[in-house]
């Protein structure tokens, strides 16, 4: 497909790969930031491939991951009340909360739907005008403009049993937490791409200037990943940190305006929890008051004491402190099929990447 | 779960949707997020949305860049 096979071409990467080995000095580390970047290195073997200096860190760009258990005890307990119609992306509808999971519920008889867009959300709630229709808004800056423009269809039909139950996280303030805390030795981040068709690049700035970390934003494929690693150790070799961008042939430095525009206009920028990580400041996505009929944390609901499963190392997983086998949890009790933390229930959750090809 | 893939663009209709051909497949996008699209144009789609145009010329930059240093 174009696009797509020609960045898997065999004979770039082997020279890429030449490349990288004739400038690489420094023992360096490089965080992908993104889980859909995570699942292509794996899936590749591109860790394998590097020179043994180069490590690649995977980060906490996940969304199921990040998801607080104490959000996922909220939208079980919305799916417990009458007439209530729970979407969602799949990926959430595993994900454990303290005591039950969306799947668990589900089979006990609630309604709870996968969807593949939030326009899908619109529809059911559309075509179910009696039922109260909420949609679990988890996701970075790639979905959220989704989310707004499903808020902003439903307020201009006036579909008033629509409502978003937003978790929404912005991607750069959780890059800044990880570098302050300093847990984890940052050379470079391998930034995502597809936060960055929304945002551009102008957002990883203080990254590169304040705190002396290379960037580059990176594509999806194959030689787009080898790419942007021999970009970041170019920069690092040559003692510079700068925001580069990779992924050309979609990223604009200036981003989408028109997606940011919907972005603004729907959502106020709050602290906000990161699973594993804790609060961050202005980190979060929550629904201005302007459209508070369509958030739908109008609904009241009591929910259990949130309860982290025990032994669960995910908070040092995402934030890139320890390998997924460091967990005694891990391949033994906690495995795809019966995910304890939420790093093995996404299929972009490091633990899972580790699980599959590792 | 920031996934996303590109399609060509091979039908435009008037409440701002499009088809788009992907490997063969024929999806319905919705094109409220680029809305200056043209029929041919490559976009990359995001859970039922299409977040971008994709630039033809800056695609060939990485073969521009590697082809001649091909080991």
């Amino acid at each position: 497909m174009k696009y797509i096979d020609e960045y898997r071409d065999e004979k770039i990467a082997q020279s890429i790969l030449k490349e990288i080995n004739a400038i690489s000095k420094k023992k360096v580390n490089l965080m992908e930031v993104c889980g859909t970047h995570t699942v292509v290195i794996f899936r590749n073997g591109i860790k394998k491939i590097l020179p043994k200096n180069i490590n690649l860190i995977s980060g906490p760009g996940c969304p199921v991951c990040v998801t607080p258990i104490s959000y996922i005890d909220e939208i079980i307990a919305l799916s417990k009340k009458d007439n209530f119609i729970i979407t969602t992306f799949g990926d959430m509808i595993k994900v454990p909360g303290s005591t039950s999971s969306l799947e668990r519920e589900k089979a006990n008889g609630a309604d709870i739907r996968i969807v593949y867009s939030t326009l899908d959300a619109l529809n059911i709630a559309r075509n179910n005008p009696l039922k109260k229709v909420v949609f679990m808004g988890i996701g970075f800056e790639t979905t959220s403009p989704t989310i707004a423009s499903a808020i902003l269809k439903a307020k201009e039909e006036k579909i008033n049993n629509f409502s978003v139950l937003s978790v929404a996280k912005i991607m750069p303030p959780a890059m800044k937490s990880l570098l302050d805390v300093e847990e984890v030795n940052i050379d470079g981040f391998i930034c995502p791409g597809h936060v960055s068709a929304i945002i551009g690049s102008d957002p990883y700035n203080f990254i590169a200037s304040q705190y002396k970390v290379s960037c580059v934003i990176c594509g999806f494929e194959p030689l787009d990943i080898l790419q942007s690693i021999y970009m970041l150790i170019k920069q690092i070799e040559e003692g510079k940190a700068k925001v580069e961008i990779q992924y050309k042939r979609v990223v604009k430095p200036e981003g989408n305006k028109i997606a940011l525009d919907k972005i603004k206009e729907v959502f106020k920028v709050i602290d906000s929890d990161w699973r594993g990580i804790g609060n961050i400041f202005l980190s979060g996505l929550e629904i201005k008051d302007k459209y508070r009929q369509f958030n739908a944390r109008k609904f009241e609901v009591e929910t259990e004491e949130t309860k982290e499963p025990r032994g669960c190392r995910c908070g040092e997983v995402l934030r890139g402190v320890i390998i997924p086998p460091e967990c005694s949890l891990f391949r033994k009790v906690c495995t795809p099929e019966n995910p304890l933390g939420a790093c093995m229930v996404s299929t972009e959750g490091t633990c899972a990447a580790y699980y599959k090809y590792n | 779960m920031c996934l996303a893939i590109s399609g060509k663009i091979i039908k435009i209709f008037d409440d701002n949707t499009a088809e788009i051909e992907i490997g063969g497949i024929i999806k319905e996008v919705n094109l409220d997020l680029i809305p200056k699209v043209k029929i041919d144009d490559y976009v990359l789609l995001h859970a039922g949305f299409a977040i971008e145009i994709i630039d033809q010329k800056a695609a060939l930059e990485i073969f521009n860049a590697w082809e001649g240093r091909i080991v």
